[in-house]
C-alpha cells in the first residue's frame, strides 16, 4: 500500500517566510535552550521563560518523532501574544515562575533543568489546574497539530482534493487483513 | 432568481435552508408556492470549501455561544459547544456524511415497543413506517442514496474494509458500505465520488447530496424560491387571533427587517428552533410560541454516541475517502435481552489528525496520549449511533444571563444520560472493540462523544397536544399557519442517522401544507 513520506522537507517558502505558526526566524535544527537564538530573539518574554514555554509544550505532547522545532513554533506566538496583552503576559510569567519555584524545590534546578521527563511530569502534574498550563494544553492541539509540517510526521496527508482525492491514491489499498 | 417584498404576506417563511428547510422550500416552489428562507450564516459554494479540517469550521460550523450543564461529558469537554452543526446555506447538509437509513417500524412506535422506562419520556409517533414508506422512497430517489432505486453502493475504502474483516470474523452479518446519498455514479447532473475524504468539510466534488447545490438552486430556478443569507430570525410575530404573521431578523448589514408570511415552518435544528420559539413569547403566549403543552425544548436527544479508535501493526490510513464509508446493521435491532431497550449501527467514521488530537481523549496529555496519536497511520475508527432516551429534563432553554450579538438569549442545553444510553454505549464500546480485536488490534480506544451532530427532539410530533409540540404533519398543535421542519420534531431518535427522515418529512409536509392552503385552511 502507499505510505506516506515523514521525511522532513525544507522548502525555500519555509526558509523565507516562516512557518504558518507565525514564527519569523525559527529555522530547521533549533533545540529547546535558553542560550539560543531563537530564545534569546524574543522581544517580550524571557529567554529561559521562551525555553521553559517549549520544554513545556514538549512534556505535554511528546511525540518522539517531532524535532524540537515544532514545539518551539507552537509556542512561539506566545512572544508577541505578551506584548499585546498585559494580563497574558502575567499569566504566563506568574505560571513558569511557579513551575520554576517547584522544580528549585524538589530538584534545586529550575524546570528546563531537570533531567528526566517523568519528573518534570510531576512537576506538571501539581500545576494542571492552572492557568498556564490549561491556555498552553488547549493552544497546543492547534499550533502543534494543526502545523501542516508535522502531519506528514504522522501519516496524515492533508488536503485531497487539489490532488484529485484518494480514488487513484490508495483509498483502498489495505493489503495485509486477514482473509475472511 | 426572486426578491420577495418585506411585505409581501403570501409567502411561506422558512427559517433555515438545510435538510429540513431547504427541501421543504424547494418542494414549496415546485408547486409554485412562494418562499423566502432566511438562513443565519452565509452562502458557501463547493469551491469555497477547505480540506482543513479548523480552517473549515471557522467558515462553516456554527460557532455562536452556547451554554451547557448536565453529566453528559461534552458539557466538562466543550462547555460552550455543544453541537457540530452548520450555519451557512445548506446548513448541515453542507456536512453530513450521507448516511440515509429508514427507521425500523418500532421506532415509530417506541413507546408501545419499549413499554414504560423509568426516568425517560417515551412516546409513540402520530405515524407509522408504512405511511412513511412512499416518503422515505421519493426522499431516497430525490437524494440519490445508494442500495436503492438500483444505485450500486459505493467501494469499500481501507477505514471499511478493517470494520468489515472484523465485523465478519466476529459473526455479524448485515455488513456493507451503507444506504449513502453519495453519487456512486453521476446522477442528477452531479459527478461521482472522488474518495477525496472531507465529507465533514463540504464536499468538493458535489458527489455527495446537499441542499446547497440540489434542492436550493432547483427552487431557485422556478422563480418561487429566495434565499436570504445572513438573516438570523430573532422572533416570530402574531396577530390578535393568535396566527403568525411574519418573523423578524438581523439581515447581513445587522439590520432589523420583518418578513410577512402567510405560513411560517421553523428548521433552525433542535438547538436554534426551539431557541426561535421560546424568544417569540408575548403576551397571548407567555411560554412562548406553541408551547402550550410546556414541551417546547424538551426531550432533547443526540444519539447515544462515541466511537471506537484501533491502532494495528500495520498502517491503515483511514482517513483515505468517504469519512462514513460503511455500516454493522446487527445491532440496530430492539433486543432488551442486552440489558438495553432500542439498538446502534456502527458506521466507520475517520476524522484527520488536528481534530484526532482534539477529540480522541480531550483534556488528556502525556505519553499515553501522544502514542495514541503516533499510532494515527495505522488507526481504523468508527462511530455508534444509537437510540437514546427522550427525557423531559434533556432540554433547551433560554439562558437567564447570556445574550448573542443581538441582544437574544443563547440557547442553553441540559443533557443527563439515562442509565439505557450508558448501558449501550458501552455495550458498543465493547463489540467496536471486538471488531477491531479480531483483526489483530493493538490497542484500543473507547473515544467518548464528540459534540452533538444529530441535534433532535426538542418540538417533537405527538397525537395529542398536551404530548408534544407538532402534529403528524409537522404543524403546530397550538398554531395553524405554523410548521416545524427540522429534526426537532422527531418523537424518537432511532438508531440511524436522522437526514433521510428529515427529508421525508419535509417533502410530505410541503404536500400537506399545500393542501392547507389551496383548501384555505391556512
Amino acid at each position: 500500500m502507499r505510505k506516506v513520506d515523514a521525511r522532513a522537507k525544507v522548502s525555500r517558502r519555509v526558509f523565507l517566510q516562516g512557518s504558518a505558526a507565525a514564527m519569523p526566524a525559527v529555522a530547521a535544527g533549533v533545540s529547546i535552550d535558553a542560550a539560543s537564538a531563537w530564545a534569546q530573539d524574543a522581544k517580550n518574554l524571557s529567554p529561559n521563560t521562551m525555553a521553559t514555554l517549549a520544554r513545556m509544550a514538549r512534556d505535554i505532547y511528546p511525540h518522539d518523532r517531532l524535532a524540537d522545532v515544532y514545539y518551539v513554533k507552537a509556542v512561539a506566538g506566545y512572544d508577541d501574544k505578551a506584548g499585546q496583552d498585559v494580563a497574558f503576559r502575567k499569566l504566563v510569567e506568574t505560571g513558569v515562575a511557579q513551575l520554576d519555584a517547584s522544580a528549585q524545590q524538589r530538584h534545586k534546578c529550575p524546570y528546563l533543568l531537570v533531567a528526566w521527563e517523568t519528573d518534570r511530569v510531576a512537576l506538571l502534574q501539581g500545576v494542571e489546574q492552572g492557568a498556564l498550563f490549561k491556555k498552553l494544553h488547549g493552544d497546543l492541539l492547534v499550533t502543534l497539530y494543526n502545523n501542516k509540517e508535522v502531519w506528514p510526521k504522522f501519516g496524515y496527508e492533508g488536503s485531497s482534493a487539489d490532488k484529485g482525492g484518494y480514488i487513484s491514491r490508495g483509498f483502498n489499498d489495505i493489503d495485509w487483513l486477514p482473509q475472511v | 432568481m426572486a426578491t420577495f417584498d418585506l411585505n409581501d404576506d403570501s409567502v411561506v417563511c422558512i427559517i433555515g435552508s438545510g435538510a429540513g428547510g431547504g427541501t421543504l422550500g424547494n418542494e414549496l416552489a415546485q408547486k409554485g408556492i412562494k418562499v423566502v428562507i432566511l438562513e443565519a450564516g452565509g452562502r458557501y459554494e463547493i469551491p469555497d470549501f477547505v480540506n482543513d479540517e479548523w480552517a473549515s469550521f471557522g467558515q462553516l460550523a456554527w460557532k455562536g455561544m452556547r451554554t451547557t450543564s448536565g453529566t453528559w461529558r461534552v458539557a466538562h469537554d466543550f462547555p460552550n459547544l455543544p453541537a457540530w452543526i452548520v450555519k451557512a446555506v445548506g446548513g448541515s447538509t453542507v456536512h453530513w456524511a450521507g448516511a440515509s437509513l429508514r427507521f425500523q417500524p418500532h421506532e415509530f412506535k417506541a413507546r408501545s415497543t419499549y413499554g414504560a422506562i423509568a426516568g425517560a419520556n417515551l412516546a409513540d409517533w402520530p405515524i407509522t413506517l408504512a405511511e412513511m414508506e412512499p416518503w422515505y422512497a421519493k426522499a431516497e430517489d430525490k437524494m440519490g442514496t445508494t442500495g436503492t432505486n438500483g444505485i450500486p453502493r459505493l467501494p469499500g475504502n481501507n477505514n471499511y474494509k478493517v470494520l468489515e474483516a472484523g465485523a465478519r470474523k466476529l459473526g455479524y452479518k448485515e455488513v456493507h458500505t451503507g444506504n449513502m446519498s453519495i453519487n456512486s455514479q453521476p446522477r442528477d447532473g452531479r459527478g461521482a465520488c472522488q474518495q477525496i475524504g472531507f465529507c465533514f468539510q463540504g464536499c468538493k466534488s458535489g458527489g455527495k447530496w446537499s441542499t446547497l447545490y440540489t434542492e436550493i438552486p432547483k427552487g431557485e430556478a422556478t422563480g418561487n424560491l429566495e434565499v436570504r443569507p445572513n438573516a438570523m430570525a430573532l422572533h416570530i410575530e402574531h396577530n390578535a387571533q393568535g396566527k403568525v404573521t411574519g418573523v423578524v431578523y438581523v439581515d447581513a448589514a445587522g439590520k432589523q427587517q420583518r418578513q410577512k408570511a402567510r405560513v411560517v415552518a421553523v428548521a433552525g435544528n433542535s438547538l436554534e428552533s426551539p431557541r426561535l420559539l421560546l424568544n417569540s413569547q408575548s403576551a397571548k403566549y407567555p411560554q412562548g410560541l406553541a408551547n402550550s403543552s410546556g414541551q417546547v425544548g424538551r426531550n432533547y436527544m443526540r444519539h447515544t454516541t462515541g466511537s471506537v479508535y484501533a491502532v494495528f501493526d500495520r498502517p491503515v490510513h483511514m482517513y483515505r475517502g468517504t469519512t462514513m464509508a460503511g455500516i454493522v446493521r446487527d445491532e440496530a435491532r430492539n433486543d432488551p435481552k442486552r440489558g438495553f431497550v432500542g439498538g446502534y449501527e456502527l458506521e466507520t467514521l475517520s476524522i484527520g489528525l488536528p481534530f484526532m488530537a482534539a477529540f480522541l481523549d480531550p483534556g488528556a496529555w502525556g505519553r499515553s496520549f501522544t502514542s495514541a496519536i503516533d499510532g494515527y497511520a495505522n488507526m481504523a475508527g468508527l462511530w455508534i449511533v444509537g437510540e437514546d432516551m427522550p427525557r423531559e429534563q434533556n432540554r433547551v432553554t433560554l439562558d437567564p444571563k447570556v445574550k448573542d450579538a443581538n441582544g437574544m438569549p443563547v440557547a442553553s442545553v441540559h443533557f443527563d444520560d439515562h442509565a439505557n444510553d450508558e448501558k449501550m454505549r458501552n455495550h458498543a464500546y465493547r463489540q467496536g472493540a471486538a471488531i477491531y480485536d479480531a483483526v489483530g488490534a493493538v490497542r484500543s480506544f473507547p473515544t467518548p462523544p464528540y459534540p452533538s451532530t444529530h441535534n433532535l427532539g426538542t418540538n417533537r410530533m405527538s397525537a395529542n397536544a398536551r404530548d408534544g409540540v407538532v402534529n403528524k404533519w409537522g404543524q403546530t398543535h397550538d398554531i395553524k399557519n405554523l410548521f416545524v421542519s427540522d429534526g426537532s420534531q422527531f418523537t424518537s431518535g432511532a438508531a440511524c442517522n436522522p437526514t433521510l427522515t428529515i427529508v421525508a418529512l419535509s417533502i410530505r409536509q410541503a404536500d400537506a401544507i399545500a393542501g392547507m392552503m389551496g383548501r384555505k385552511e391556512i
